[in-house]
């Protein structure tokens, strides 16, 4: 306000008021110390900024949702009965996708055996996805506990290390069959088989992590401040472990339907009364060499492959973006 | 050496507690496995005498003991069911030979390939020819291998006028296993040395080697590729004897007479020994792979000593 005259006399530009005592505002000394940075705001900032991974999310929801509300909708027929032509009495075998000779629908035509495809694909996709999210989550309670305890308690950690050891060794395919063997084949069967292998990845990397974070400088700064361990788990390392934690559930959806997929192809997967797209696949790769009888192997792998690379990509591209080295 | 023999010792016991598992395993399948389709026809006396026959009805200890003596003594036993009375070594001779001459093939298709992918992408990062490439990683990691498989054999047979399955003598007959036995490989190894490359291409020795001046194909080559590849090496050996697993996928799409599904048959028809003939091999593959590949890694890169407790995983 004053710079701007002439000074004439030193004394005369200074402010009076600079010299009172200021008032002592607590809450002002915390403005600086305190940052409205939120983990999960932050996250969802970076996510978004990735156009692509917001694409396929869309996506993935879409088909989430229309699977569940599908059987819902008007019109659509039963993914397992077997329709009969009422003029001929025979089935509807291998009718083409939308073929307008035949005086019933089918969006996708029919199977073999005249179940509606449509019908099918989207019952199987159903299933395909609460195997998979079924063992995505699975798989993080029993990996994140059993990587935990590896990491953290030092004791365990020669044990876990030999148990994991031996576990690994063990081709998971050899474990996969015997599992479904030994139990009568049903979902929760090839859920618990794919569990089985699946715990240990997950195991080992949060035990990577935890052991490298755990001793880091600024945790044990927090320690020597007093930090309560509750708030050093929730806030220290819990944000590290976020990321891989959310990577690897997203990637267990497709591995998971992947493993399905094989079960069915080597035929141990769920029995055919069940439509999944593992068995849906194994159909269609049955008449795959008849090129009029492709799309009954095309209308699956289609679905198959946007669900999983939207899963792989969307894992990915969260991961990055929940890990706090990426947050402005 | 030291370091060597403790770990091999450690490997052993690791080894025996694979195989006694799958060992009792087996054992919890249901008897009706051991007869196939003859099962119905047989009565109860029958059937415990060929049980009896084949050792199983010995307590279990025992059934293990007469195992292990008769590994020691290098037998393998004959199959039950898959070919009865056939040694195993012998069912397995020809087959491994197949799987890994088609795994060692594609191996070193998917190594150029694959290592020339990823360093361009390395070179070129963020550019076009990384997001294809990234396309290309993304699609054979999610789409689980077999619907690709069945699309190459659908469309490949047409457009290029090759035939559908192996045959022996025609050398045209085996380019279409061979590639789709390296479209995944190829994505692994792409994808690693790009990343690997990307970690060292931010390193300060890169950044000092550009302010001296030095052209980029030799800091590409000389300092980035070296350094790159030593996390690679490391995986080499344990890839290269996996290769006489073979590929359930291919080698039944494609009939060839590897060992690919020769594990799954075993188990389906409850053949005991060769199942576990075969989990003896493939895991004693896998730790001594990954034995290999650290005592390679260590050979490669100077820095890394193998005696320190919990090596250099």
């Amino acid at each position: 306000m004053t710079g701007k005259k002439i000074i004439s006399n030193m004394a005369d530009s200074i402010d009076p008021s600079l010299f009172d005592f200021a008032e002592y505002d607590e809450s002002k000394s915390e403005l600086t110390g305190y940052s409205n940075y939120s983990f999960w705001r932050s996250t969802l900032q970076v996510f978004m900024k990735n156009k692509l991974a917001v694409a396929l999310l869309v996506l993935i929801v879409i088909v989430v949702v229309f699977t569940i509300i599908q059987p819902y909708l008007p019109n659509q027929k039963s993914p397992t009965q077997i329709y009969i032509n009422p003029e001929t009495g025979l089935q509807y075998r291998n009718v083409q996708p939308n073929d307008p000779s035949v005086s019933e629908k089918f969006i996708f035509g029919t199977n073999s055996i005249g179940q509606d495809l449509w019908a099918r694909l989207w019952s199987g996709t159903r299933t395909s996805l609460y195997i998979g999210v079924a063992v995505g989550i699975f798989e993080a309670i029993v990996g994140i506990t059993i990587g935990a305890l590896w990491g953290y308690v030092r004791k365990l950690d020669a044990i876990i290390t030999e148990i994991y050891n031996v576990w690994d060794n063990i081709p998971s395919t050899v474990v996969l069959i015997i599992l479904t063997y030994i139990m009568k084949p049903s979902i929760s069967t090839i859920i618990f088989a794919m569990c089985m292998t699946g715990w240990l990845e997950m195991a080992r990397f949060v035990r990577n992590l935890i052991l490298i974070i755990r001793d880091r400088e600024y945790n044990l700064a927090s320690r020597c401040l007093g930090t309560p361990s509750r708030r050093i788990i929730t806030k220290n390392l819990l944000p590290y472990l976020v990321s891989v934690i959310m990577l690897r559930m997203a990637l267990a959806i497709p591995s998971a339907i992947g493993n399905e997929v094989f079960l069915s192809y080597i035929g141990m997967g769920l029995p055919i009364d069940i439509p999944s797209l593992g068995n849906l696949i194994s159909e269609g790769r049955a008449l795959m060499m008849d090129p009029n009888q492709r799309y009954q192997l095309f209308f699956p792998a289609a679905v198959i492959s946007v669900v999983t690379i939207s899963f792989y990509v969307i894992g990915n591209v969260f991961a990055d973006s929940a890990d706090p080295r990426n947050h402005v | 050496m030291k370091y060597i023999l403790t770990r091999l010792s450690r490997s052993l016991l690791t080894l025996v507690i694979v195989v006694t598992v799958v060992f009792l395993l087996m054992r919890m399948m249901p008897i009706e496995g051991y007869f196939g389709a003859s099962f119905d026809k047989l009565d109860e006396a029958q059937k415990m005498a060929k049980l009896n026959n084949l050792g199983l009805l010995d307590p279990w200890y025992i059934q293990l003991k007469n195992f292990y003596t008769d590994i020691l003594k290098g037998d393998f036993g004959e199959s039950i069911t898959y070919r009865p009375k056939v040694a195993i070594t012998k069912i397995l001779g020809d087959k491994l030979i197949t799987s890994l001459r088609f795994g060692l093939a594609s191996l070193a298709v998917s190594l150029v390939v694959g290592l020339g992918m990823g360093i361009l992408m390395a070179r070129f990062k963020g550019k076009f020819w990384d997001k294809l490439g990234t396309v290309y990683v993304v699609g054979a990691n999610a789409v689980p291998a077999v619907i690709y498989y069945l699309l190459i054999q659908v469309y490949f047979t047409n457009i290029f006028n090759l035939p559908l399955l192996y045959s022996k003598t025609d050398s045209k007959s085996w380019i279409l296993p061979i590639l789709c036995l390296s479209l995944v490989n190829i994505a692994y190894y792409a994808m690693w040395i790009r990343r690997y490359m990307v970690d060292e291409l931010n390193k300060d020795y890169v950044r000092l080697a550009r302010a001296k001046g030095l052209k980029n194909k030799d800091i590409m080559v000389k300092h980035v590729m070296r350094n790159a590849f030593v996390p690679m090496v490391q995986y080499l050996p344990a890839s290269i004897l996996y290769t006489v697993s073979g590929s359930i996928y291919v080698e039944s799409l494609f009939s060839i007479p590897g060992t690919g599904g020769l594990l799954v048959t075993a188990i389906q028809r409850q053949d005991n020994t060769l199942v576990q003939a075969l989990v003896l091999l493939y895991s004693s593959i896998g730790i001594v792979g990954l034995m290999l590949g650290d005592i390679l890694m260590a050979a490669f890169d100077p820095r890394i000593k193998l005696s320190q407790e919990g090596g250099s995983r």
